[in-house]
């Protein structure tokens, strides 16, 4: 029976030894023999259907397409325009713009953003002039900015944060001071900061400063005083000068704390650097994102936002990745 | 004399202020002496404050009274003369195997250079026999390994004096009966003078020289010291065997099962003298009681040591 449908078939069969007729194992062998014939296309699709309910990433990559195509899908069906289009002279329409003359909405569907990123990722340092420079230069200026005030902060907060951990004393001295500054709106510093600097480029620089700061310095206060008891005796017995200790006992033990200090800090220096770009203005996306609103090009202020976001999570997975680097297993 | 005397507690206390405005005693005025080159452990239950004295003689805690003299020098804080073996091993996680002893090397020998830390570092790893281990962290090693860098950390400073506080407890008994091996084995090769603390009668037993018991806390005093009947050559697989074994172990466990809580009681009669801790020596068939520092039973007992 089994060699009838081999003489059929296209597919390459090993002949299986046949069983002796003996009841039931005969008809399971018959069966077994049955299902060996199988094209190979339907191999294929088994296996891509085995590998995906086994890779849990490439289910959830496809959930994250099926989502961002939803999302497109609706955007776009939402910005198609559905006002009435009202008939009027061409000359005069061209001058009121397609808002107006075709019902056309007022905010741009997903292919205009699409083409504006693409514009701008063609020619991003262009330079004509005080409001019309190109999106790399205002990220630059942006991501300079945070730079600056964030490695300020952290030179200020992590030897603080060593004090106040390895000193009971400066630790209940310096806590009322942090209390009351650590919940100030880093904004709120902007008036006394443009009062006393005199110069909106460094202001904006000291409000990024000051909000990195405590995540910094509370973080590192924390694992500094966390540091085990025992790796300090062992220091002890080892009759380890303060400094030594600091720095070979201390340092490596507290560093995954420091460092999520430091990445949280980094994440409210990116949100704050575009708030305090639009109040001292000038440049910067922060400033690029209010300039577009004022010459109600949505397309640019959506485009902004999106470059806002991907800088941020790079920056994010910057320190996440040193984090990984100075965590140890236990 | 001074080899005799090598390590000496004289009247330590230790106060705690307690809850509720009063004051603790842990223990108060406790006298004992060392001879260089012994292994003396402490055997005592949870709470007598065992760890307490170890901790003085290490360093790291300082007695509300009373001093602890060593090769004729005031204990004032930790030192690279008396290295300590801690119970969770204490490593550092995020350095290797090397890493950790070179630390304790490079602590002891400042001006040493790089190479020389690593050839003495690589001694004590081989000596712990974990070679070929060097470059692993401790988060890749067994509990037994762990204990091993512990150990190679602490011989690698060649200090004055090992104290180790519970070194095995933490480990499985297979491996707790081979780290004890090589410890004993290290400790004769290189005449080490050691302090530890047990809560276990064989492992005293088997690796001290003498046991010294101690009462339960509060107010703890050191009761007895034992002498280890057994012959400084010993093998595990023999103590059992010995005649004077047995005697031994009971009187350890009959002292940790009922005379450590009642010993107050016990001394009322008066003849107990802190400063001179009665030391038991056991001969077959009845434990024999002598009082080894006094000067006219001094000599005597030197007999019975073989050392006149």
């Amino acid at each position: 029976m089994g060699r009838g449908v081999a003489a059929n078939s296209a597919y390459v069969v090993t002949p299986l030894p046949v069983p002796p007729p003996q009841g039931r194992r005969e008809r399971c062998g018959a069966d077994f023999r049955n299902l060996t014939y199988v094209p190979a296309s339907q191999i294929v699709c088994a296996r891509l259907a085995r590998a995906m309910t086994r890779s849990l990433t490439l289910r959830a990559m496809l959930v994250s397409v099926a989502i961002f195509a939803l999302f497109v899908a609706v955007w776009q069906l939402a910005t198609m325009g559905s006002g009435p289009a009202v008939p009027m002279d061409p000359e005069y329409a061209k001058l009121v713009g397609a808002t107006a003359s075709q019902g056309k909405s007022a905010m741009p569907g997903p292919l205009d953003v699409w083409l504006k990123i693409w514009e701008h990722l063609k020619n991003p340092f262009y330079d004509r002039g005080t409001n019309d420079k190109g999106l790399g230069i205002q990220l630059a200026w942006s991501i300079a900015r945070v730079m600056a005030g964030y490695l300020l902060a952290v030179a200020v907060a992590i030897p603080t944060g060593f004090l106040i951990g390895m000193s009971p004393l400066m630790s209940r001295a310096l806590d009322p001071f942090i209390q009351v500054l650590k919940p100030i709106s880093p904004l709120a510093w902007m008036p006394l900061a443009l009062y006393t600097i005199k110069d909106s480029h460094l202001s904006s620089i000291f409000v990024i400063f000051i909000c990195s700061l405590w995540p910094m310095l509370i973080n590192t206060a924390f694992g500094v005083s966390a540091v085990r008891k025992e790796w300090l005796n062992v220091a002890r017995t080892l009759e380890v000068g303060t400094l030594r200790r600091a720095f070979t006992i201390i340092l490596p033990a507290a560093a995954p704390t420091i460092l999520t200090g430091m990445r949280i800090s980094i994440g409210i220096a990116w949100l704050v650097i575009v708030a305090a770009e639009m109040l001292v203005g000038g440049t910067g996306i922060g400033y690029f994102v209010w300039n577009e609103w004022n010459n109600l090009s949505i397309t640019n202020v959506i485009t902004a936002i999106l470059l806002i976001g991907i800088i941020g999570m790079i920056l994010d997975q910057l320190l996440a990745r040193a984090t990984r680097l100075v965590t140890f297993p236990e | 004399m001074s080899d005799d005397r090598f390590i000496s507690i004289e009247g330590i206390t230790k106060r705690f202020p307690a809850a509720g405005g009063g004051v603790t005693t842990v223990f108060e005025d406790l006298w004992l002496s060392m001879r260089r080159g012994d292994f003396t452990c402490i055997i005592g239950h949870s709470g007598c404050g065992k760890t307490t004295v170890l901790n003085i003689l290490a360093g790291l805690d300082a007695p509300s009274d009373g001093t602890v003299i060593v090769d004729n020098q005031g204990i004032e804080g930790p030192s690279l003369d008396r290295a300590v073996i801690f119970q969770s091993h204490a490593l550092l996680p995020w350095r290797t195997v090397m890493g950790n002893v070179a630390y304790a090397v490079s602590s002891k020998w400042r001006s040493h250079r790089k190479v020389e830390v690593e050839r003495q570092s690589q001694r004590f790893i081989d000596l712990v026999g974990l070679t070929g281990a060097e470059h692993k962290r401790p988060a890749e090693l067994s509990g037994g390994m762990k204990q091993r860098v512990g150990i190679a950390r602490a011989l690698s400073i060649e200090p004055k004096i090992m104290l180790m506080d519970e070194p095995f407890s933490a480990l499985d008994a297979l491996t707790r009966g081979t780290l004890q091996d090589e410890v004993r084995r290290i400790c004769l090769e290189t005449g080490q003078t050691v302090f530890m603390i047990t809560h276990d009668v064989d492992e005293a037993i088997y690796l001290a020289d003498r046991v010294v018991l101690m009462t339960n806390g509060p107010e703890a005093v050191f009761a007895e010291i034992v002498e280890n009947p057994l012959p400084k050559e010993r093998k595990r697989t023999d103590v059992h065997k010995h005649p004077l074994y047995y005697g031994v172990r009971n009187h350890i466990i009959d002292f940790l099962v009922s005379r450590s809580k009642g010993f107050a009681e016990e001394i009322k009669g008066g003849g107990y003298d802190r400063r001179r801790v009665p030391v038991v020596r056991l001969g077959a068939p009845e434990p024999v009681i002598a009082a080894e520092s006094r000067p006219e039973l001094k000599q005597e007992s030197d007999l019975i040591r073989g050392r006149a």
